[in-house]
Formats: C-alpha cells, structure tokens, sequence
C-alpha cells in the first residue's frame, strides 16, 4: 500500500508562500490533501489552498501563531477531522532576526528558537503518536545551510537551524523500526520573500552562482517524504548551489 | 473514553496492545516482563497513548520507567483511573 493510498494527509507550516507554498503544491500533487499552515498570510493561504484544489487537489488553510503550544493540536485535529491521520509532517515555519551577536536582544534571540526549533520540536511530539500506530510517517524539518556553516549575523538563526539538526538525527533514531522517517533538508540561497533583501554579495559563495528556487527545495521534500525514501532516515539533504560543499 | 477501567477492561486491552506489539497472546501474562517479551521504550510510548485515549490515564516517562512487568502496568492504569 502506497502512502497516499492509506488514508491521511500532510501538514507543512508555514506554507502561505515561499518553500511552503511550493512544498504543499508538490506534497497535493502527489495525492496529499495538505493542511496549509500559516500566520499571518490568510489570503496567501487561501490563494494556495485554491490552487491546489484547482489542480484536483485537497487542502486546508490552518491559520495560527505556531509559538502557541495549544497550535499544535489545533492543526491536527482539525486535518484528522478533516482527513484522516496526519503521516507527513514538514515542519517548515521559520523567521529570521539578524544581527551581529552582541547586538541580538534576548527577545529576537527567543524569537527565532522558539519559531523554527520549539514549534518543530511541538509538531513533531504531536505527530509521532499517531504515526507510530500507522506504522508509517515522514518527517522533514526545513534546516538550513547556515545551520552547517557560518554566515555573521545569523547566531541565533544558526543555532535554530542546527537545533533542528540534531532534533532530526535523535528523533530519526527513536521512531525508525516503526517505518516513521525523519529527515531535514538544509537550503542555501533560495529566491523568497525572506531572502529579498539579501545582497548579491552572498551569491559569490554559491558555486552555481545563482539562487535556488523554492520548487527546487520542495522536489527534495517530495522526495523525502514518498515511499521511495523509506531507507533514509536521519539524514541531512543540502539543497544550496553547493554553497556547503 | 471507550469502557470503563474495570480491572478485567484494563487488563484485556493491555494485553491486546502488548500482543500486537509482537509476542503471541499467550505469552502476555501478568506475571511476564516487558524484557521477556522484548517490549521496548517505544512500544510502552505507545501504550502509554492507547490507555490515554481508552481511559484518559495519562502516564509520564517516569511511570513508564517504573513498570516492569505487565501486572504493573494493569495495576497502575486501574489505580490512575478510578
């Protein structure tokens, strides 16, 4: 039985635009009804979820601040409601406040951990449970290249994004003799709103010399989250032009 | 909540969840060790969500640590819901 002939579904935060928005396209694509989480951005949310379901697929916008530990459960129940067990997780939601470190406020410092690891780490307790029973789940958490090689000014969304790497490998292990992957895959440069206003300065470290697009990121997604990919676990993915290599 | 935490309910759906975690039905004995039945950490995580959702019980990784045998888990459960 293939993934998507089980009954079940997807969740990607933070998935109104950018990485997210081509992610739940590329998870609907593949016969995912997708719980299209978002914060702030409730008509680019929608515009998504129409879009999917114009292409023949199902989606539900899921509308929270993910720093609120009672999101988590809210998300879910409403996709299993919905759609049955959620067996694909990207865990994707991030913000970015940089700054050189002495000039990181405790507040952007919290900020920035408590969005892309905290919320992470509270989607993803709320997940294994029922995959666990399922016997099959995915988990991919949207790390990043500066969680595995330095770029001054982003200590605080480095350590997020090397949290999440380390969260990826120990929860891997945990859940991998239940069929339940968990995996991360770690963009460079990609052409989003949140990358807009970062100077060309930073292409001069990418060997490809040019941005990634977020399409190309959700292929890896896709990837990890299908049947193919059940022997990888664990794993890190880099997705940057070769910027990390 | 499904049934009532009766000690009989409790003990059928534990031995039940164990049994399906792979040991043969019969081998699920109060008496048996979760060691002698090769129930693992995460098996007893999983347990742990079933008597939730059966009985509401919530149990800690500090409860699950204590739990040697199945006739502990049964008597912690009963004792947890009444």
């Amino acid at each position: 039985m293939s993934s998507t002939e089980r009954r079940g579904c997807a969740l990607v935060t933070g998935a109104s635009r950018g990485i997210g928005a081509a992610t739940a396209r590329a998870l609907a694509a593949d016969g995912w009804p997708v719980g299209i989480g978002y914060n702030s951005g409730a008509d680019a949310a929608a515009a998504v979820v129409a879009e999917i379901e114009a292409a023949g697929g199902q989606a539900l916008a899921l509308g929270g601040d993910i720093t609120d530990s009672a999101i988590a459960d809210s998300h879910f129940r409403a996709l299993e409601e919905r759609f049955g067990t959620v067996l694909v997780l990207v865990n994707n939601a991030g913000l970015r406040r940089d700054n050189l470190s002495p000039q990181i406020k405790d507040d952007d410092w919290d900020a920035v951990l408590d969005t892309n690891l905290g919320a992470a780490f509270r989607m993803t307790r709320r997940a294994i449970p029922s995959m666990l029973r399922a016997r099959h789940g995915r988990i991919v958490n949207i790390a990043s290249v500066v969680g595995l090689r330095a770029n001054p000014g982003q200590a605080n969304y480095a350590a997020s994004k090397a949290g999440l790497v380390g969260m990826t490998k120990t929860i891997a292990a945990e859940v991998a003799r239940r069929g339940v992957t968990v995996n991360a895959v770690a963009p460079g440069l990609i052409e989003t709103d949140m990358t807009a206003d970062l100077d060309g300065e930073l292409l001069k470290v990418v060997p490809a010399r040019r941005p990634g697009t977020p399409e190309e990121v959700a292929a890896c997604v896709r990837f990890l989250a299908s049947d193919d990919a059940g022997y990888v676990t664990g794993a890190t993915l880099t997705v940057d032009g070769g910027m990390s290599a | 909540m499904a049934t009532a935490a009766t000690p009989e309910a409790v003990e059928g759906r534990i031995v039940e969840a164990l049994a399906s975690f792979g040991p043969d039905v019969e081998q699920v004995t109060r008496t048996a060790t979760f060691e002698e039945l090769d129930i693992d950490s995460l098996d007893l995580v999983e347990l742990a969500q079933i008597v939730e959702d059966e009985w509401g019980v919530e149990l800690k990784g500090d409860d699950m640590k204590s739990l040697k045998t199945v006739g502990d888990a049964i008597d912690l459960v009963v004792a947890r819901a009444s």
